[in-house]
């Protein structure tokens, strides 16, 4: 019994780490099911995030979710963090088993 | 020559940053360190805490927080007009100096336990209680007339953070235990201590060299507040604990306390309650600038200070 692929949207946040905790509450406020969040380094705008010590680290925040749950977590993070914290955010499209989970 | 080995690792690690090594102290490695210091230092206290009655305290805390909130509102408006700095920024700093640095209070511990002087055991109290008023403050002077302000959140990120949970807490557990019920656990907190605080030193090096291009785009201005300020907060500092009659010793350490600027506690509660503030100034110049000054200089300078003046007053 092989089940279709489906289509869903993977929310990617790279942002400071200092934001964590906010948006472990407020992703499922806002209708994500679920989350993965992972220690991540790199360069940007803002310049080198070494995450050699807290102030530095950055992380990666990965939800997978339906279109309309992504739109209202990307406007709440335009509305709230984009002018003050370092961060960004993309949408891509995936292919998933199991839909309904997300 | 009064200059405290642990200081050499810091140099070390800056050293290693500037000519671009790639030595790096593992993230854990990092947090693990400061769980150990945070807890050794709270314990150290409770032990010599359990000497002193503890209502003969309550008045000289009383003194120091009140004297030590004196700080972010002397440099608040420094910042604000001669700085001609953003409302939160000059905000943010003034409260990353109004509190306090766990590792410059360590190191002057170290430097005066090398020199042979005693200082009271309470003074790990004065730095539980200092670390938060002057993030209020700075809070406060952020939001005066906006209203509203994060409160909750700031209070929990404040007193559930790490560093007042493992020193309050190591506090109560040397001060129930007592001297001999640690006895079993003085090899690891104790002996060991120094030889923590030197690879911590070293981390602190390294992050500190990597601040010092925030530092540059920040300007002369706020490179000499962070050599000026802690010296006028030394100050303060020296003249609360002659006028609450402390050693030699506790009347460094209190000073060295306020002269310190916090690097640790207040990036992450300034970050969540006043993002607005740029933290590349902020921590530019309580760890690029002042943190080494107080190691390199400061500190020797206090302990001088404080006995010249003992000898005057006392």
């Amino acid at each position: 019994m092989n089940r279709p692929l489906q289509t869903r949207k993977l929310l990617t946040i790279v942002c400071e780490a200092a934001l964590e905790k906010r948006l472990e509450t407020e992703l499922p406020q806002l209708g994500a099911h679920g989350y993965t969040i992972s220690d991540a380094r790199g360069s940007g705008a803002h310049g080198r995030r070494d995450a050699a010590w807290p102030a530095s680290a950055n992380i990666r925040v990965e939800v997978l979710c339906d279109e309309t749950v992504a739109e209202a977590v990307i406007r709440h993070l335009e509305a709230r963090y984009f002018t003050t914290y370092q961060l960004v955010a993309f949408l891509s499209d995936v292919q998933v088993l199991r839909a309904e989970k997300f | 020559m009064p200059f405290e080995p642990v200081i050499l690792f810091f140099l070390l690690g800056a050293l290693a940053g500037l000519i671009r090594s790639d030595l790096r102290i593992p993230a854990v490695l990092y947090e693990s360190l400061s769980i150990f210091l945070l807890l050794a230092i709270g314990l150290k206290g409770g032990v010599e805490l359990a000497r002193y009655p503890l209502g003969d305290l309550i008045f000289a805390a009383l003194c120091v927080v009140l004297a030590g909130a004196l700080i972010p509102l002397i440099a608040f408006p420094v910042l604000l007009r001669a700085g001609k700095m953003a409302r939160a920024d000059a905000a943010s700093i003034a409260a990353h100096y109004g509190s306090v640095s766990v590792v410059t209070f360590a190191v002057g511990s170290t430097f005066l336990a090398g020199q042979g002087v005693e200082a009271e055991g309470y003074l790990t109290v004065f730095l539980v209680l200092l670390e938060f008023p002057a993030l209020m403050i700075g809070i406060w002077l952020a939001r005066r007339g906006e209203g509203g302000g994060d409160w909750g959140k700031v209070l929990h990120e404040v007193f559930a953070g790490k560093s007042i949970v493992l020193l309050l807490g190591g506090l109560v557990i040397g001060w129930v235990a007592g001297g001999e019920g640690l006895k079993p656990l003085d090899k690891l907190f104790f002996d060991l201590f120094k030889g923590m605080l030197a690879i911590f030193l070293l981390e602190m090096g390294l992050v500190a060299a990597s601040r010092i291009g925030d530092l540059r785009r920040a300007g002369w201005f706020l490179a000499g507040f962070a050599i000026i300020m802690p010296l006028v907060s030394a100050s303060i500092g020296i003249t609360t604990g002659l006028l609450l009659g402390l050693s030699i010793g506790g009347t460094t350490l209190l000073a060295t306390l306020y002269a310190s600027a916090s690097y640790i506690a207040a990036p992450a509660a300034m970050r969540i309650a006043v993002p607005e503030a740029n933290p590349g100034l902020s921590i530019g110049a309580a760890l690029g600038i002042t943190f080494p000054f107080n190691l390199l200089v400061g500190i020797p300078a206090y302990h001088w200070l404080a006995t010249t003046l003992h000898g005057v007053f006392a």
